[in-house]
């Protein structure tokens, strides 16, 4: 027990960082779904960031209040972005870390199931029809342009959510942390775990976040094992890792076609 | 009158696409709309269900202006249309695309979904599945709509607009790329739909097929309306032949 507890203490900020992450690309994947291309989460996860770590530190807000007012105030200011992101450069801040691991997973699981559950409603149908052809998406009764939005403002939500609860995990935050890198990494946890259902941004998340700590042993060649391993996965399973089941099955389903044949 | 347009009008860059065209289409009527190549018939029905902005001229459901509206409130209103070039959901299964296709009719389901209960009888997934067996879909309702037929990709279109139970059905060539006996059958599904009181609207090329499914034609050419009336008038119409029968054999 205490080699776990150990590995828990040792490895607690990356687990952190892997459940963050995998709420950060799960904010991505309404969007994704829906056909969108969002770059503008990173943005929503800073105001998420500094709206509850500042609520707390001035006006002494408990914490999920904090970060429930984060979330709003990023879903309400879920259009012109970028700007917001470019105003807060050089504003550092210290903060007292709050965020403990089951804050974390709760929340991650919470969003997964909802998720989940959405993608098989109406609602799911109409944004994956969207995604197919808007034209005839809004020829079916779908108001296009309003789930379009509501898709962006919830990605807004869960983004700034996470945001709150990465700011509380270490000591400080920094505009940096928010910058287009980190709206690349988003996607790329997303699109490269895959769209096809909820567990592929998570799968994503935590491949590539714990990849590099796996790889410490062979930190010189840690970009080229990233490097290569994005690259398979982009060629072999342009659908995301999650979809690697599938592929095993059409392997089959090909080689008994092959048979037939034969 | 159920449908109506009043000198509805449409130009892109000058040319009238659409010319002050007057139509009236009773209720439970099946309605032809032919003419040559670049007439107009795909412009004026993406006028009709909101796809395109009118210049001029209204478009009336019901006696009720309906402009302006969004296509999905117009399909929510009752009208629902197919596409010439077929715009399926691809990626979808069969039964996917028709479930979508009753959107209008349906209400939020995402807050009782977060709940967990054993599944009971759904009648829209019923109703679906009834209307895949009605266009002899029924058994690759679990196939991806990509994956269809051309011919069997236009009976799902149609299967789709019908999911929403509209009043008025458009649909724009939905013939082409069918063998004789995909459209002898479409024919009859046609002649079904009427007497069930769908108001239908038949664009289509095969001037044979519209002559025998509906009863008034109207003829657009160079956007304008140049003949409207029964088979047998728009056939006799000395306009219609030299703008259009005559090039084609139509006995």
């Amino acid at each position: 027990m205490d080699a776990i507890a150990d590995f828990l203490a040792t490895y607690s900020t990356t687990f952190a960082i892997v459940g963050i992450n995998a709420l950060l690309a799960l904010s991505v994947w309404l969007t994704l779904y829906a056909g969108q291309l969002t770059l503008g989460n990173a943005a929503f996860m800073a105001i998420g960031a500094y709206t509850s770590a500042l609520l707390g530190r001035h006006l002494g807000a408990p914490f999920p209040l904090a970060l429930a007012a984060g979330a709003v105030a990023a879903a309400a200011l879920a259009a012109p972005l970028g700007l917001t992101v470019f105003r807060l450069r050089g504003v550092y801040l210290a903060i007292p870390p709050k965020t403990e691991l089951w804050h974390i997973y709760l929340s991650l699981a919470v969003v997964a199931y909802v998720l989940w559950r959405v993608q098989g409603s109406i609602a799911g149908r109409a944004w994956a029809a969207i995604r197919e052809d808007e034209v005839a998406a809004a020829s079916q009764g779908i108001a296009v342009r309003r789930y379009k939005l509501a898709a962006f403002v919830l990605g807004a939500l869960l983004a700034a959510w996470a945001g709150g609860l990465s700011a509380h995990v270490t000591f400080s935050i920094d505009p940096n942390d928010f910058a287009f890198t980190k709206a690349v990494q988003i996607l790329v946890f997303a699109v490269v775990g895959g769209i096809p259902n909820v567990l592929g941004p998570v799968l994503g998340a935590t491949v590539f976040t714990a990849l590099p700590e796996l790889l410490r042993p062979f930190k010189d060649y840690r970009d080229i094992f990233q490097g290569a391993i994005l690259l398979a996965v982009i060629i072999y399973l342009p659908r995301g890792i999650v979809t690697l089941a599938e592929l095993r099955k059409t392997r089959r389903l090909a080689e008994i076609g092959a048979a037939d044949v034969a | 009158m159920l449908l109506e347009t009043r000198q509805l009008s449409r130009t892109f860059g000058g040319v009238h696409a659409v010319d002050r065209v007057d139509l009236a289409v009773a209720a439970g009527q099946a309605f032809g709309l032919i003419g040559p190549n670049g007439a107009g018939k795909t412009t004026l029905i993406n006028l009709i269900s909101g796809h395109l902005r009118a210049d001029g001229g209204s478009v009336l459901l019901d006696g009720a202006t309906v402009t302006r509206l969004a296509p999905h409130e117009l399909t929510a209103r009752g009208i629902a249309r197919t596409f010439q070039g077929v715009r399926l959901f691809k990626g979808l299964t069969v039964f996917d695309n028709v479930l979508v296709g009753r959107h209008a009719r349906l209400r939020s389901d995402v807050v009782r979904r977060l709940v967990p209960r054993r599944s009971r009888a759904d009648p829209d997934r019923e109703r679906a599945m009834g209307l895949l067996e009605r266009v002899g879909l029924r058994r690759r309702a679990g196939a991806l709509a990509g994956e269809l037929a051309y011919g069997d990709q236009r009976r799902l279109e149609i299967a789709r607009a019908l999911a929403s139970e509209p009043r008025v059905l458009i649909l724009d060539e939905p013939a082409a790329g069918m063998n004789p006996s995909e459209s002898g059958r479409l024919r009859e599904l046609m002649r079904a739909l009427v007497a069930e009181g769908i108001t239908i609207v038949l664009i289509e090329h095969d001037v044979g097929l519209v002559m025998g499914t509906c009863e008034r034609v109207a003829v657009l050419n160079f956007g304008r309306k140049i003949a409207e009336g029964s088979p047998a008038e728009v056939r006799a119409s000395a306009a219609v032949r030299e703008a259009y029968l005559g090039v084609e054999d139509v006995a």
